[in-house]
């Protein structure tokens, strides 16, 4: 563990950590499963976007990727939370982005790299496309003692996990022991953080319904292009930052539009996160690593 | 006819006397306005609707070409809309304001423009 602090204070020293935040309430500590761990969360890459809320379009997802292999340490894997992509209704033209897409994070020095969907991928085709490239869209893991588990909640149009999705989730969980270690990986928020924007899930109340009864539940989600931490009872829902443009604050303002880009600040509001798993603990510990040093 | 037939015819009476009298009240109650909504990709129009605090409204709602869908989440209220069909929600304004509703069927590259607000005034 302590060469995982180490690399926390690395992180400071070189000016390039943010806020760390630190998720789970460690219920039931238990005796370490394995040795502790840290991965890295990218979100909303949004390939294929072209406008003035980024002028570096075409060069952020290659300087996030440089920043993740210049980490000290190499996490035992990155995750992408969905929107690798951004929308195009031109079949070819989807594949042709998840191509490139796949090709940048293809110099990513990890050992393992875990994709699912965002509703800019995958609403159109039902997901069709990103099967092709990435598998599947909903799957579980498991990771040196955490239980990871990706939910869709973008294939279908409507903003749902669905039926099917949920019964899946049902026997899965079932197998776990209710003070297992669990983390949900997922695009949208699983409840409604603000529906006036479309930030919800239609049916994520199901979902947390079922996770519920387990006593450590984190869940790491995209979609909102911003940090946002909240709780539904004990579980902790943490979203990440875009890798293509910031939008504001829930509510904060009549549209929901992207946060301009600022000369001054460049890069201002984008970034990706560290998270350490702190496994006899069950805590996450997040920090925040902007995509480029300022 | 006996007592008994007396008490029933009475009753059937009774009965009959409100059942006139409830007939009466629901027809006297003014009928609710319908506002007709026409979605189509990437709009709504209206997409300003303007309402009256504490009275009611009902929301008609057609879609020009794909699946769309109407929530106003202030209110409680969502609604698929589906081509050649129509949806209805109905809405009980009981604060003031201005409140967004959105279309939450993601229906293709302007989706995330697609909303409009309701204006409740007193």
């Amino acid at each position: 563990m302590r060469a995982s602090f180490d690399r926390r204070d690395f992180l400071k020293l070189a000016g390039i950590g943010g806020i760390v935040f630190a998720s789970g309430l460690g219920a039931g500590v238990r005796a370490a499963a394995s040795d502790d761990f840290y991965f890295v969360q990218l979100s909303d890459c949004h390939w294929g976007f072209e406008g003035p809320p980024n002028p570096d379009a075409k060069g952020t997802l290659a300087k996030a990727v440089a920043a993740v292999n210049a980490l000290p340490e190499p996490p035992d894997f990155v995750v992408f939370t969905g929107d690798l992509t951004h929308i195009t209704e031109d079949a070819r033209e989807r594949r042709r982005r998840l191509a490139e897409f796949r090709e940048i994070v293809s110099d990513l020095k990890v050992k393992e790299v875990r994709f699912m969907p965002g509703e800019h991928d995958a609403s159109l085709d039902q997901g069709k496309a990103f099967r092709e490239f990435f598998g599947d869209t909903h799957y579980a893991f498991d990771h040196r003692g955490v239980h990871f588990v990706v939910v869709d909640n973008v294939s279908d149009p409507r903003a749902l996990i669905g039926d099917d999705q949920l019964q899946w989730l049902a026997g899965d969980l079932a197998r776990q022991p209710v003070d297992a270690n669990i983390v949900v990986l997922t695009h949208r928020p699983l409840f409604d953080l603000y529906p006036q924007w479309d930030w919800a899930t239609r049916d994520g109340a199901k979902a947390i319904d079922l996770l519920m009864p387990h006593a450590n539940v984190t869940v790491f989600y995209g979609h909102i292009h911003q940090e946002n931490h909240r709780m539904t009872g004990h579980i902790a829902h943490h979203s990440a930052k875009s890798l293509m443009f910031p939008l504001p604050a829930p509510g904060s303002q009549p549209k929901r539009e992207p946060l301009p880009w600022d000369p001054a600040q460049p890069y201002r509001g984008l970034g990706f996160r560290d998270i350490e798993a702190e496994v006899a603990r069950n805590t996450f510990a997040i920090t925040e690593v902007p995509v480029q040093k300022g | 006819m006996n007592a008994r037939s007396l008490g029933v015819a009475a009753l059937a009476g009774a009965a009959f006397v409100m059942a006139v009298a409830t007939a009466m009240h629901v027809a006297a109650a003014p009928p609710e306005t319908v506002i007709k909504v026409v979605a189509k990709r990437f709009d709504y129009t209206p997409n300003v609707i303007k309402l009256k605090k504490g009275t009611p409204v009902v929301i008609e709602l057609t879609t020009q070409d794909v699946v769309m869908g109407f929530s106003a989440p202030d209110f409680g209220v969502r609604a698929d809309i589906l081509p050649e069909k129509v949806a209805r929600v109905r809405i009980a304004p009981d604060k003031t304001g201005t409140f967004t509703f959105v279309c939450d069927i993601f229906c293709g590259v302007g989706h995330e423009e697609m909303e409009g607000t309701i204006v409740v005034t007193d």
